[in-house]
């Protein structure tokens, strides 16, 4: 359907909506909002792991050494999960939005053909890497979990292309409703491609570098304070702390992109009603029949950050067709999760500078200020809730849209049977997966703690060990 | 152009059949093994040979989705706007049966390891059954072009539900047979023995229902059975052929090529189901040609086909010599 071919539909929107509209939209962003949790640490937590596989060889630090055993070994759960999760979404992409898939299949499709090309080589090569511990030469094992990385990196691209190619659909002829021609090279680089790649990138590593820390931090709090967890702490942090001025950039630059392609989204997010220049920077603040209230209006800011000037000109909400036009609910929840999205990065950047400070000055005292460490354990949450966050301002931002300008996301819903009940039966079964999966984490580390580290038992891990059968140290 | 994606798309059929078949079908034997006491040494075979290629066979399961919704959009949108149910089930079967495993091996304690063995193995019987039968309902030419078809009958009716148990037979066939090579290995002759004789029995009751079947089809999908018994004939015999000998094989417990020929027999019925199809998508209707993506994204199907070949099987001989490595110089993982 072109834009136009949508547009002449208008009057058929002021129906209801399709009863499955939202249980498929809930469904999906549950899904989708579980799934992405695990994605940093498939991506990232691989890469942090051979961060500390390559000090403890460079340097021979056998510390750094059991830290990327543990990682490896971590990661294997969490990539298993998501291996699961990620099958679910490919079911649900055709259950719940056949019209996307029988329509565009041939454009938003592909990506995904790519990405599971990745997605295969990672599964082989952690298999490897985690076979690898003790049974191959030391070097030859660490370049086995270079491929992990590197896929994970291929892996995000090719995802992140199918979501930007939704928000900035290129690449695609249409004919009387039906993709005709796919230049497949503008599908996958399309406009918003880039930023997004670069963005949702740097966002996995800093969700994996601020758990991993959290999760060290708790244990320094608890009195662990051995070397251990001071270099398990550190590798996390440090690259979660590189990672957030770089992303607060991107971001910035994402939300000028945001600004010339997307006037919706950015209307949304800015909570504007009203076209005009000078437009003040709400903080907060809700949007009631189109008018704002509350909130806390910092005088030309949103102009200036859009335009680099005051008299920088904003289109608002009106300015988008009435049929096409968010809700005014859909844009507070877009314009609350910017808000929280950004609070939280410039919370996070705080921590990280108070950690420069404390390193800078009495590096010594780092792992007893137990203030420091409790918000960098918080940082851990944080830079979830922030992830999330990012991800509803594009999702949300994007409706009514599935695809921009050609296709609503209530004409791509499924509309037969009843959603309800499959959506009652993933939330139930994730939600144990989600417990089980913290559960099982939380007995791997206490068998380290207690038994050695040959205790525990991975997916994709050798039933025992090679050589020796008792534990190493931990 | 569109017939090479098909073939392709119909090779990770086959693949996640005959790889990920064996992987359902250990589920099948997990499930029936008896009590905790009882049945500790045959799961912990089952264990040991699943782990290495933990739900890795699924990838061969989201290949076939995305060269199908990529290729031949109209056709998935079909599929699952008609067959939602099966999908949904089978979508929510492979969460259990996933989590249900990986828990049982990461924990320790018993009553534990019970509860997540049980979901794995239930949901192994249940998504197998849940993708034979949305074969059948396809074979049967059941999911109308426009998609929409009718939820309940198109899957559970005569084909459908032969599919459905054809499926988890040969699931469990397929495994039995693996995992019988897989107790040879490890030196264990009450194993052997045990899963032998499963296996002896899952092939003869396969084989039975295969006959059966091809009564079920002439009543319920003629065009199908027309096919089988002419373009595909060939093939169905071969399938016949391979399935004797492996059942002859089992008897004379000899296990060198028995695995091959397993596979073999599950992999010609398949190909004789896609190869009677031809070149409907929808078993009676909607041709391959009709169905087709624009040509450019035929051409990256077929890119990514051809470096799936060149990048991940050097990859997978690597993993498998490491892994072998690892079995030469370890002894049998029970005590």
């Amino acid at each position: 359907m072109t834009t136009a071919g949508a547009l002449a539909h208008l009057p058929a929107l002021a129906a209801a909506d399709p009863a499955q509209l939202l249980p498929a939209r809930e469904q999906m962003a549950f899904t989708l909002g579980f799934h992405i949790i695990l994605v940093p640490f498939g991506v990232a937590l691989t890469t942090l792991m051979l961060i500390a596989h390559w000090r403890g060889l460079r340097k021979g630090d056998a510390e750094a050494l059991l830290l990327a055993r543990r990682w490896s070994k971590v990661a294997a759960v969490l990539f298993a999960v998501g291996a699961i999760t990620g099958t679910v979404l490919s079911f649900e992409l055709g259950i719940l939005w056949p019209r996307l898939m029988g329509d565009y299949g041939s454009a938003f499709g592909f990506p995904f053909a790519i990405e599971g090309l990745f997605f295969f080589l990672e599964a082989i090569f952690v298999a490897l890497y985690i076979y690898g511990w003790d049974r191959m030469p030391p070097w030859a094992h660490f370049w086995t979990g270079v491929p992990v990385s590197l896929a994970g990196v291929g892996g995000t691209a090719s995802v992140v292309a199918a979501n930007a190619w939704m928000n900035q659909p290129g690449g695609i002829t249409v004919e009387h409703g039906k993709v005709v021609a796919v230049r497949p090279a503008e599908v996958f680089f399309n406009d918003a491609f880039w930023l997004e790649f670069w963005h949702m990138l740097i966002a996995a590593y800093i969700v994996a570098g601020f758990v991993v820390a959290g999760v060290y931090a708790v244990g320094m709090l608890r009195g662990r304070r051995d070397r251990h967890h001071r270099v398990g702490f550190l590798t996390g942090f440090v690259t979660a702390a590189c990672a957030l001025p770089v992303q607060i950039i991107v971001g910035d630059t994402i939300a000028r992109q945001v600004f010339d392609d997307e006037p919706a989204k950015f209307a949304a997010i800015e909570l504007l009603p009203d076209t005009g220049s000078h437009v003040p920077e709400t903080l907060g603040g809700v949007l009631v029949d189109g008018e704002v209230r509350y909130g806390v209006k910092i005088p030309d800011m949103a102009s200036l950050l859009a335009g680099f000037k005051p008299s920088t000109t904003i289109k608002g909400l009106e300015a988008v067709p009435a049929g096409v036009r968010p809700t005014d609910a859909q844009a507070n929840i877009v314009h609350w999760a910017f808000d929280i999205m950004v609070g939280t990065s410039f919370l996070m950047l705080a921590v990280a500078l108070w950690f420069a400070w404390l390193w800078w000055r009495r590096r010594h005292t780092l792992a007893t200020d137990r203030w420091f460490l409790r918000s960098a354990a918080a940082c851990g949450i944080v830079a979830i809730l922030c992830l999330e966050s990012g991800w509803v301002v594009t999702e949300v931002g994007r409706q009514p849209w599935i695809v921009v300008g050609h296709l609503l996301t209530r004409d791509a819903v499924a509309t037969r049977g009843d959603l309800w009940p499959f959506f009652g039966a993933v939330l139930l079964l994730y939600l144990a997966v989600g417990a089980a999966a913290l559960w099982v984490l939380r007995s791997m580390t206490r068998r380290w703690r207690q038994q050695g580290d040959e205790a525990v038992s991975v997916p994709y891990g050798p039933e025992r060990p090679a050589g020796t059968t008792t534990g190493k140290a931990s | 152009m569109a017939d090479l994606v098909a073939v392709f798309l119909f090779i990770g059929v086959i693949a996640y059949c005959v790889l990920g078949g064996a992987d359902f079908g250990a589920g099948f034997w997990d499930l029936i093994a008896g009590g905790a006491g009882r049945g500790r040494e045959p799961r912990h075979l089952i264990d040991d040979s699943l782990a290495p290629v933990w739900e890795a066979n699924h990838t061969w399961l989201i290949y076939c989705l995305v060269m199908l919704w990529s290729g031949f959009p109209p056709a998935f949108a079909a599929l699952t706007s008609t067959l939602y149910l099966p999908l949904g089930i089978a979508a929510l079967g492979i969460v259990l049966r996933g989590a249900g495993f990986a828990f049982r091996k990461a924990s320790i304690r018993t009553p534990e390891q019970r509860v997540y063995g049980a979901a794995f193995a239930f949901s192994s019987v249940l998504t197998p059954y849940c993708f034979g039968s949305v074969a059948g309902a396809l074979a049967s030419g059941r999911v109308p072009t426009r998609g929409d078809g009718d939820p309940v009958t198109s899957w559970l009716n005569p084909t459908g539900v032969l599919g459905g148990v054809l499926a988890v037979l040969a699931c469990a066939y397929l495994a039995a047979t693996y995992l019988t090579v897989a107790a040879r290995r490890h030196g264990d002759p009450h194993l052997l023995r045990y899963f032998r004789d499963r296996a002896l029995a899952a092939g003869v009751v396969t084989g039975a229902v295969s006959i059966a079947g091809i009564f079920v089809l002439r009543a319920d999908a003629p065009r199908l059975f027309h096919q089988l018994s002419h373009r595909a004939l060939p093939l169905a015999l071969l399938a016949a052929l391979c399935g004797l000998l492996g059942l002859a094989l089992l008897r004379a417990e000899r296990t060198r090529g028995l695995r091959a020929t397993a596979a073999a027999a599950v992999a010609l019925i398949v190909s004789g189901w896609g190869v009677s199809q031809y070149p409907y998508l929808l078993g009676t209707h909607l041709p391959v040609q009709d169905a087709a993506a624009p040509h450019a994204t035929l051409t990256v199907l077929v890119g990514v086909a051809c470096a799936a070949g060149i990048l991940i099987l050097p990859s997978l001989v690597l993993l498998f010599r490491v892994m072998g490595r690892v079995d030469a110089a370890e002894p049998a993982p029970h005590d």
